[in-house]
């Protein structure tokens, strides 16, 4: 057994895990975070899609002790004070779910490729979801989500210019 | 699934990682990004006694400039090298393939060094680090030794890390002004390479005066297209003396028959593909 | 009369936000696998590696000795209860089947059957034990090749002596439906043979499968991932000779399903069987490597089919005759998923005769069963692309030649060869809307320039016209064809006294947006606010009867079961309403959730109804204080939604990779209740038909084992493979069902495969192409090339052609003429 502290939606936890668990087992069986899920076991799906010190990572694929001491965001820690995330309300108004499966994964990952790229094009938007499978929805109210939640988000180009679309490859 | 248990060490320092490596646990492994050991492990394919995981070790990680070196620390991500502006300038050619590695991710937790050593024949970085004629610092109980990549990848999965052994550092000569371009061919997007080729050239005045072309999953390890390297110099840089050099991409191959295709298949995209590749790159 | 602005009468055909998606985007979700009990136990498999062998021993005292195991059972230890898994399709009364035990016995018959089960206090300590438990094989001749099987040779299940499980024939001349397909081929003056693969598919639900049982109560609870907790209660009841009033299965958040969670699987069966024995909570939740290798596999048979036609594009008869892979064994519906397809061959068209021959053959792989369409795309993959050949070969539109043999809007109701009554439809309107969104003309334009330019890449368009038959479906058919089940649907209502209205449903959605759907129907039939309506599903505690989700029934049978109930709600209310107004009921009229006395504006409100029989101080003799209702719906007839779907494709000729470049579909689904639920149905269904031509194909090798085991070889494509969709649609309102509504769950799967692979073969047609094998990956595409480029035929059987027809119409195309002839006209369609 190893001793972990980590902070998960923002409230610190200690436990100890045995090294090999996952980090998404760490979550949804000692922090109780069920709203993570599993979907595969080749890092293929990203169903388990959580944030990692604010980065999108799969936590089917970290172990919980490389967690330890920092920070994990899940989906169950994005709405705060009762309002959904901007994410999590642009999927519910495109309809960018059916299941509901893969969409912890999508939105933790939608969100990732925003805070890279504030503003990026349909195919952008695409390439950033390429590791999150959805087998409902047929990814086009997904990627109308995320460039939904794109447009109602004030970015850097739109204050600037208000030109649209900028070189958001960067 | 979940991996078969195993003791855990997370050394700080890689002196410390060294003397874990020479512990007498059964079988040791080396935790970098864990992109590719997790999986494997999750699938019980392996079952290692002891994971030393490098990933607390601060100096592993990071990109500096030497003189005519760009020296990437082994524990850096594909993120991290994708984005770098250093790398982006002096080594554009690792810069875009670290781009098309799986997905964002694990680019996010995949690291360089980590992908080298695994040596995956269809793995996206050994074949620009072979290309980019990179030296590969290697740390042992006995101190550094640096290998250079021709002599890094031995066979598929087995490189020139022993046993007791951690890559530290891969140092990449700058390739400054020179194009690149990574053409990697999937069916679907988050796909292993069916093939890919990696190119980097260096233009003069409208003439390929160097050439540097490797290729992906077209054997056990990353090889190098010597024979089209040396017909495009010399070359004026277009798209038909490109076409006309990557004739020759599929000499020497030996590639690998899967469900994605058979070896004669992978030796016509080679060609192809070397050739798009070239045209793109001195286009870049 | 006012209406009161809360209660809107509107819903149905409004795009309202789904009011399940809150806990679906929270993470509130209650999938099964959250579910975790007092004292719970969890299991393990251990699988067959080898597809075909006699057990000789098995060794669990390893296993049984490992930290944390509990106990391990094998096949024989649970035999006396684990019973055989149900096959509910018996297709004829001599179909044979193997018994099929949940945990292997004697033999194994395909990689990946559990061998043994190991319980333990964690799910870790149980995976830990499954690699101690030593079984030893003995090998028996693996049986792989249906086509082979079906002639002899090694036997899949020696006891049966035979690899053919059922031969399943329907004849038009036979049924009296049509003529006799045979004449009809002999005078052909064009005839077009082909033989299709429909490669096996894996349904590939996001959420695995999960199971929890606890036998802790006076009844046994079942959780499981399934689309059938009614029928799932019934066939364990049967299947473990339980009492069925001793079960309760409940099915709670279920992550997808497509088919593949209809079924009764061995390790529900199992982890039942175990929960009794021990007595406690026990849950097992599969692998995503474990549902690849053993949740039921989809598709998986050879078409051979022989279109005859005249000169003119008339088509005359289609013979089809089909073989199809059961797998090892026969599963909850298995035999009877190629009788789906039975009539469907002729789809839109009028064709004059038809016969349909199936053999279901036994081989040593995973078992075959339902996955989205189920025996129709099967179908409509055969005559779409049968129709691009026959087009292709006498040299008109792919359109044209349709528009030649589909039924006319005004010839609807229209009695099919295939023994069908079609109530309604409008294919030219549909085409018409589809060719103009897609930009047809414009595209055949560019695709001859680039055929004339000689350009690597070159640009293909598909089509495909299609119809299904939904709403699985009208009981008295259902027995017609020997299905053991009915095909109908219920619904109760109750009216709560603070006025709010539980709606319970017999339907178990899995992500279609029941919930959402229901309460607009129910809020329009009853006048209620939409908000104020709660649905209730998928627990056979709180919704005793059902037949649960597939087949595209949820809103044709199951929907109208809610209507039908409703209607009763008022009527039972009617009489209590006048009571109260102190009027006659027969001076009432119900409008927008009020009971009005015609002519005054004297009302009362449902809800004051609902309270006042909650009281039931103030009722009418004789009455009773409830206006509850319940309702069972049994639909006449199929309903028949179709549509026109176009695809463009680009194919780089050097490698042989393939880019959808537009796809546009118009789909005809009668009534729409939900368009925003309506769309992402469509959308979904066209990338997994997409996924089926180009990407996605169960391998196994020479020796039975599953090569595509995880997805990084099952290719399941993500939002960077797939393109951008432009939807339409077109009403024509189907007459079999109040609503109107025709089902749209399986449109786009069904539509979309023959679309992409008709474009894929139209790019490079005139390069000496007639067929690409499914999946059309980039290395098929590129053999298909060569072959043609190197003068050879393609691998297809030849196209035979009458003595007598004129040979300017001999089918090989290689040479160019009847591609050229084609595009020439192209812009004139």
């Amino acid at each position: 057994m190893a001793r972990i502290s980590i902070e998960v939606d923002g409230v610190g936890y200690s436990d100890d895990v045995e090294p090999r668990t996952l980090l998404v087992h760490y979550l949804r069986e000692q922090v109780g975070k069920t709203g993570t899920v599993v979907g595969c076991d080749t890092s293929n799906c990203g169903a388990c899609t959580v944030h990692l010190d604010g980065a999108s990572v799969k936590s089917c694929t970290v172990l919980a002790v490389q967690a330890d001491g920092h920070e994990v965001t899940t989906i169950e820690g994005l709405a705060t004070g009762g309002e959904l995330h901007p994410m999590q309300q642009a999927f519910h108004e495109n309809h960018a779910l059916q299941c509901g499966y893969c969409t912890p994964g999508m939105i933790m990952q939608s969100i990732d490729l925003l805070h890279d790229n504030p503003d990026p094009t349909e195919q952008e938007v695409r390439d950033g979801l390429e590791g999150n499978l959805c087998r409902c929805t047929g990814y086009q109210n997904i990627v109308k989500a995320v460039l939904a939640a794109a447009a109602a988000t004030p970015t850097h180009s739109d204050a600037a210019a208000g030109t649209g679309r900028s070189g958001g490859t960067a | 699934m979940i991996p078969a248990a195993f003791d855990y060490t997370a050394p700080e320092s890689v002196a410390d990682a060294i003397t874990a490596l020479g512990s007498d646990s059964e079988e040791i492994k080396v935790l970098a990004g864990g992109q590719s050991l997790i999986p494997v492990l999750r699938l019980r394919l392996a079952a290692p006694t002891l994971l030393v995981d490098i990933g607390r070790i601060e100096e592993l990680s990071g990109i500096t400039e030497e003189a005519d070196t760009i020296v990437i620390g082994a524990m850096t991500t594909h993120a991290d090298v994708a984005e770098s502006d250093l790398v982006r300038e002096h080594a554009g050619l690792l810069a875009k393939a670290a781009q098309t590695v799986a997905d964002p991710q694990v680019r996010h937790r995949g690291t360089l060094g980590g992908a080298l050593v695994h040596a995956d024949p269809a793995g996206d970085l050994p074949a620009p680090i072979l290309v980019l004629d990179a030296e590969l610092v290697i740390a042992g109980a006995d101190g550094e030794r640096t290998v250079a990549a021709a002599d890094f990848f031995e066979d598929m999965f087995t490189t020139a890390v022993g046993e007791n052994e951690i890559l530290t550092k891969i140092r990449v000569p700058k390739h400054t002004g020179w194009g690149a371009h990574y053409e990697k061919f999937t069916r679907v997007a988050q796909q292993w390479s069916i093939i890919a080729v990696a190119v980097t050239v260096q233009v003069d005045g409208g003439v390929i005066s160097q050439a540097k072309v490797g290729l992906v999953n077209m054997g056990s390890t990353p090889t190098r297209a010597s024979a089209v390297e040396q017909a495009l110099v010399g070359q004026p840089a277009t798209g038909d003396a490109a076409k006309h050099a990557a004739s020759a991409a599929a000499d020497g191959t030996s590639p690998p028959t899967d469900t994605n295709g058979d070896a004669a298949y992978r030796r016509h995209l080679a060609t192809v593909l070397t050739g798009r590749a070239v045209r793109a790159a001195v286009g870049g | 009369m006012t209406v009161t602005e809360d209660r809107p009468t509107t819903e149905v055909g409004s795009s309202r936000l789904r009011k399940e998606d809150q806990r679906l985007i929270t993470g509130r979700t209650r999938w099964t696998d959250n579910i975790t009990l007092p004292g719970m136990l969890h299991l393990a498999m251990v699988r067959s590696p080898v597809a075909h062998a006699k057990i000789t021993s098995i060794d669990v005292d390893a296993a049984k000795a490992s930290p944390g195991v509990v106990a391990v059972f094998t096949g024989a230890d649970i035999n006396d209860e684990q019973g055989s898994l149900p096959c509910a399709w018996p297709i004829t009364e001599d179909q044979l089947a193997p018994p099929h035990p949940s945990i292997a016995v004697e033999t194994v018959n395909f990689a990946g059957e559990i061998v043994a089960c190991i319980v333990a206090r964690t799910a870790v300590a149980a995976k830990d034990a499954v690699e101690l438990v030593d079984v030893e094989y003995d090998d028996l001749p693996v049986v792989l090749d249906m086509a082979a099987a079906a002639e002899g040779g090694d036997l899949t299940h020696p006891d049966l002596g035979t690899n053919v499980s059922a031969t399943w024939v329907f004849d038009s001349a036979e049924a009296e439906t049509g003529g006799n397909v045979e004449q009809a081929i002999s005078e052909a003056e064009v005839l077009i043979e082909r033989t299709f693969r429909q490669q096996r598919l894996i349904p590939a639900f996001m959420e695995p499968r999960s199971v929890v049982c606890d036998p802790t109560g006076e009844q046994t609870t079942v959780w499981s991932a399934t689309q059938i907790p009614h029928i799932l209660r019934l066939m364990l009841a049967l299947t473990c000779e339980i009492s069925e009033s001793k079960l309760r299965v409940i099915a709670p958040d279920v992550g997808g399903g497509f088919g593949g969670k209809l079924q009764v699987t061995p390790e529900e069966v199992v982890t039942l069987v175990v929960s009794r024995r021990l007595a406690r909570p026990c849950k097992y939740t599969e692998t995503r490597s474990e549902s690849l290798l053993a949740g039921h596999h989809g598709r998986d048979q050879i078409q051979k089919l022989t279109l005859a036609a005249k000169q003119d594009g008339t088509v005359t008869g289609l013979k089809v005759e089909l073989l199809a892979d059961m797998g090892a064994y026969l599963g909850l519906v298995t035999s009877g998923i190629p009788i789906l397809g039975a009539f469907m061959y002729n789809s839109i068209y009028k064709f004059p005769s038809y016969r349909f021959v199936c053999k279901n053959v036994f081989t040593n792989k995973n078992w075959t069963d339902a996955y989205r369409g189920a025996g129709r795309p099967e179908a409509t993959f055969a005559i779409e692309r049968l129709m691009d050949e026959l087009a292709a070969e006498i040299g008109v539109d792919p359109i044209d030649i349709r528009e030649k043999n589909w039924i006319k809007h005004e010839e609807f109701p229209f009695s099919t060869v295939a023994g069908l009554e079609y109530d309604s439809g409008n294919y030219e309107a549909a085409t018409a809307k589809a060719k103009e969104l897609f930009g047809y003309d414009a595209l055949r334009a560019e695709q001859r320039q680039r055929r004339d330019a000689g350009d690597q890449v070159q640009l293909g368009i598909g089509i495909s016209t299609f119809t299904e038959m939904c709403g699985l479906a009208p009981s008295r058919v259902l027995g017609a064809l020997s299905y053991a089940a009915g095909g109908w649907e219920h619904a109760s209502i109750r009216m709560l006294p603070s006025g709010k209205v539980e709606v319970i449903t017999g339907s178990s959605g899995h992500g279609q947006g029941h919930e959402t759907a229901w309460s607009q129907i129910a809020a329009d039939r009853l006048g209620m606010p939409f908000d104020d309506i709660e649905i209730l599903h998928g627990d056979t505690q709180v919704s005793p009867r059902g037949l649960d989700t597939y087949g595209s029934r949820s809103l044709t049978v199951g929907g109208m079961a809610v209507v039908a109930a409703a209607d009763k709600v008022i009527e039972k209310a009617k009489p209590i309403a006048a009571h109260l107004l102190e009027a006659d009921a027969d001076d009432l009229e119900f409008s927008a959730g009020r009971f009005n006395v015609k002519g005054t504006d004297s009302s009362v409100g449902l809800t004051d109804v609902s309270l006042a029989v909650f009281a039931a101080h103030n009722l009418p003799d004789g009455i009773e204080p409830s206006i509850d209702a319940e309702a069972t719906f049994d639909p006449a007839n199929f309903s028949f939604p179709h549509g026109t779907h176009l695809c463009a494709v680009e194919v780089d000729t050097e490698t042989g990779e393939t880019k959808i470049r537009d796809y546009t579909c118009v789909d005809d689904i009668g009534k729409v209740v939900n368009p925003l639920i309506v769309e992402g149905q469509v959308h979904g269904g066209l990338v997994q038909g997409i996924a089926q031509a180009l990407f996605e194909e169960a391998v196994y090798d020479d020796a039975g084992t599953l090569v595509t085991g995880s997805f990084v070889d099952y290719l399941v494509p993500s939002a960077a493979d797939i393109p951008h969709f432009t939807t339409g649609r077109t009403e024509s309102p189907s007459t079999t069902n109040a609503l109107g509504v025709k089902g749209v769950g399986e449109a786009g799967t069904i539509a979309s495969t023959p679309a992409v692979v008709n474009a894929v073969v139209d790019a490079v047609r005139h390069l000496g192409i007639d067929d690409i094998e499914m999946p059309c990956s980039p290395h098929r595409v590129w053999t298909a090339l060569q072959t043609a480029s190197s003068g050879a035929d393609t691998p297809r059987d030849k196209t035979m052609v009458d003595d007598n027809a004129d040979p300017s119409h001999n089918a090989q195309v290689s040479d160019g003429s009847g591609a050229e002839g084609f595009t020439g006209q192209g812009g004139l369609g």
